[in-house]
């Protein structure tokens, strides 16, 4: 598939009518992308019958500077730079009819530092585009010329770690539940216990903003109360993510400076403010020394499904760029979605400085980040004390793990369950470092540690059965093969 | 009350035995290992006083641990806690910390509060034990 450029030169290329766009310019199979450009890959579902290349030609076209039709005010522009470059297509691995096109486009495409500019081209009309069936961008590679236009995450793990002295083990968090309904001052109890019995943080859910039972000036002012009693019970630094979500950026940063008023370390957004509002309040945490978290709200809609949309591993670099301190990323054994080794791909590029090619990740690219700052991950939902073994072997220690119902739901009450899962982070951390086969030796150590600790017996009582065990349906199309020597 | 700040502050006191694998740990790792005192147990205290400097060269925690003794010895009555610093690039800081000595008692926290306009409320921790001079706050070795 992978033959020669069908390029058509000079003044044939310009003759009114319509031209198929890999006649064009937008497949050039020859084509050697720059250090300099931003590449994209694309899972491409051609309509049937639709030519392979021609789809993934109309792609790079439609994503760059293409029209339906020969316009002759290309030649007013260096047009062969503008045009993206399909320069390789691949069948997908035990996927017939579909395609991985490599797509490369010129820097110049983009305005530095803007993901809003980024996605209006590599997403913006081409989803929609008739001859394909479904399309799903799969990865980016960021060169790092683009990358250093970019802030980045306001705080980054090592910075959040001394601001808050935390160091050598998973930060602890829990959210809020019910998520709706409590009033402020019921809400704010919930805060105090958890963060009390031993969690580092506590969370707005991605829904509470401001509504009949509980205004958010209510909110902030009882949760800041909840922090500072924390604190001053078990002299830790306690936060709470207050998220500031709202209708427009002049209340969200109302919000938020009023969250820095009352002397919060950290406030939270949602995935569905928009990439611009996101890129904002960054630089606000960034110029107010805030901890800044975001919710993946809504990014299942179109991370999900394998053939369409586009996927979670291009969302966490674009959160890294516009500068997020905490993303959601993924629990592998909890309830939402999440394969094991798609999600080790996306704690990859949050944390690592040089994501290198890994298919079995589904890494497509080697990613130089540039030192920008490291995003915490987040992995919440369905995760409880008994998994404490299996979260740090999956995620590792670099990570907030969030016990909500872990927490909340514990049967002596939400001290109890907070110091229940603190207990069992620390035992684990402990026999990891002494060198011990914690993954294996896990329930043992639980076991033991449970001994001293009544809430942490407890909480491996009651939900020591409690797994979630469904096919994913986002796994990466490569597996590893053996080599000869293993 | 107990103050939970470091790495382990949720399990028993650690033995000698325990504080050794941590410190074997690191130098493993390959950080370097220093201990730290302090009286003022404030969460917002950063600069605990070095007892000396941070061992870069380590191989064994013996080091460390005959060190620690000699810190107990001279500041048993206050926090003294155990750090690991890695020099990486894109870290170049603290990796572990946790605390291997507490004071007989701890006093714990007063919450001060100053009420300001509207409901804001200004907030201020502070140690009971601070409120007199440094060395004379936990009643001596």
């Amino acid at each position: 598939m992978n033959d020669q450029s069908i390029t058509v030169r000079g003044r044939e290329r310009y003759r009114s009518g319509v031209m198929e766009y890999r006649r064009m310019g937008y497949w050039e199979p020859g084509y050697e992308p720059k250090d300099t450009d931003v590449i994209a890959l694309f899972r491409v579902t051609p309509q049937d019958g639709v030519d392979p290349a021609e789809a993934c030609a109309a792609v790079a076209g439609e994503s760059s500077t293409a029209t339906w039709t020969v316009v002759w005010t290309d030649r007013l522009t260096a047009a062969e730079k503008y045009r993206a470059k399909c320069y390789r297509v691949d069948p997908v691995p035990n996927s017939p009819g579909s395609y991985f096109a490599y797509i490369a486009y010129d820097l110049d495409l983009f305005e530095p530092g803007s993901i809003a500019n980024l996605t209006a081209s590599i997403i913006g009309n081409v989803f929609g585009f008739k001859p394909l069936k479904a399309l799903r961008l799969e990865d980016m590679r960021l060169p790092v010329a683009y990358v250093k236009t970019f802030q980045g995450p306001a705080t980054g793990i090592v910075v959040e770690r001394e601001r808050l002295d935390k160091f050598g083990r998973p930060l602890l968090g829990a959210t809020v539940k019910p998520k709706l309904g409590l009033s402020g001052r019921n809400y704010g109890r919930v805060v105090y216990e958890a963060l009390k019995g031993g969690l580092d943080f506590t969370k707005d859910d991605e829904n509470i903003n401001s509504q009949p039972f509980m205004h958010w000036r209510e909110r902030y002012l009882y949760c800041m109360e909840a922090v500072n009693r924390a604190q001053a019970a078990t002299g830790e630094i306690k936060g709470s993510y207050l998220n500031v979500t709202a209708a427009t950026m002049e209340d969200m940063y109302e919000r938020a400076e009023f969250a820095r008023g009352l002397g919060s370390v950290i406030i939270m957004i949602d995935l569905v403010i928009g990439y611009t509002a996101i890129q904002s309040m960054a630089k606000w945490a960034r110029r107010n020394d805030m901890v800044l978290h975001l919710h993946r709200a809504g990014h299942s809609t179109y991370t999900r499904q394998r053939n369409h949309g586009v996927s979670f591993r291009v969302i966490a670099k674009w959160m890294r760029l516009a500068g997020v301190d905490h993303i959601h990323a993924g629990t592998v054994v909890g309830k939402l979605e999440g394969d094991p080794n798609t999600t080790r791909g996306y704690y990859d590029i949050c944390r690592e400085d040089f994501n290198p090619t890994k298919l079995e990740h589904g890494v497509f690219f080697d990613q130089h980040w540039a030192s920008l700052n490291k995003m915490m991950p987040v992995a919440s939902g369905g995760i409880h004390a008994g998994q404490m073994h299996q979260l740090l072997d999956l995620l590792g220690e670099d990570v907030v793990l969030q016990f909500g119902g872990g927490t909340i739901g514990h049967p002596r009450g939400i001290q109890a369950g907070a110091t229940a899962n603190r207990v069992a982070l620390e035992a684990m951390i402990m026999a990891r470092n002494e060198g011990r086969d914690y993954v294996h030796e896990g329930p043992e150590i639980l076991a033991k540690a449970a001994k001293t600790c009544t809430p942490l017996r407890e909480a491996l009582e009651v939900w020591k059965d409690v797994t979630f065990n469904y096919e994913s349906t986002d796994s990466p199309d490569f597996v590893p093969t053996a080599s000869a020597a293993a | 009350m107990r103050i939970t700040q470091g790495c382990f502050s949720f399990l028993p006191d650690l033995t000698d035995e325990q504080i050794s694998a941590q410190v074997q740990y690191c130098l493993e790792k390959g950080w370097a290992v220093n201990i730290e005192f302090t009286d003022d147990p404030h969460p917002r205290n950063t600069y605990w006083e070095m007892w000396g400097l941070p061992m870069f060269d380590l191989r064994d925690a013996a080091g460390i641990m005959k060190e620690l003794a000699e810190c107990r010895r001279v500041y048993g009555d206050r926090y003294i806690r155990v750090c690991g610093f890695d020099s990486s690039h894109g870290w170049e800081s603290v990796r572990i910390s946790f605390i291997v000595n507490r004071p007989k008692e701890e006093p714990g926290f007063r919450l001060d509060r100053q009420e300001v306009a509207g409901r804001n409320v200004r907030y201020s921790t502070r140690a009971y034990a601070a409120t007199r001079p440094e060395g004379e706050r936990y009643g001596g070795p």
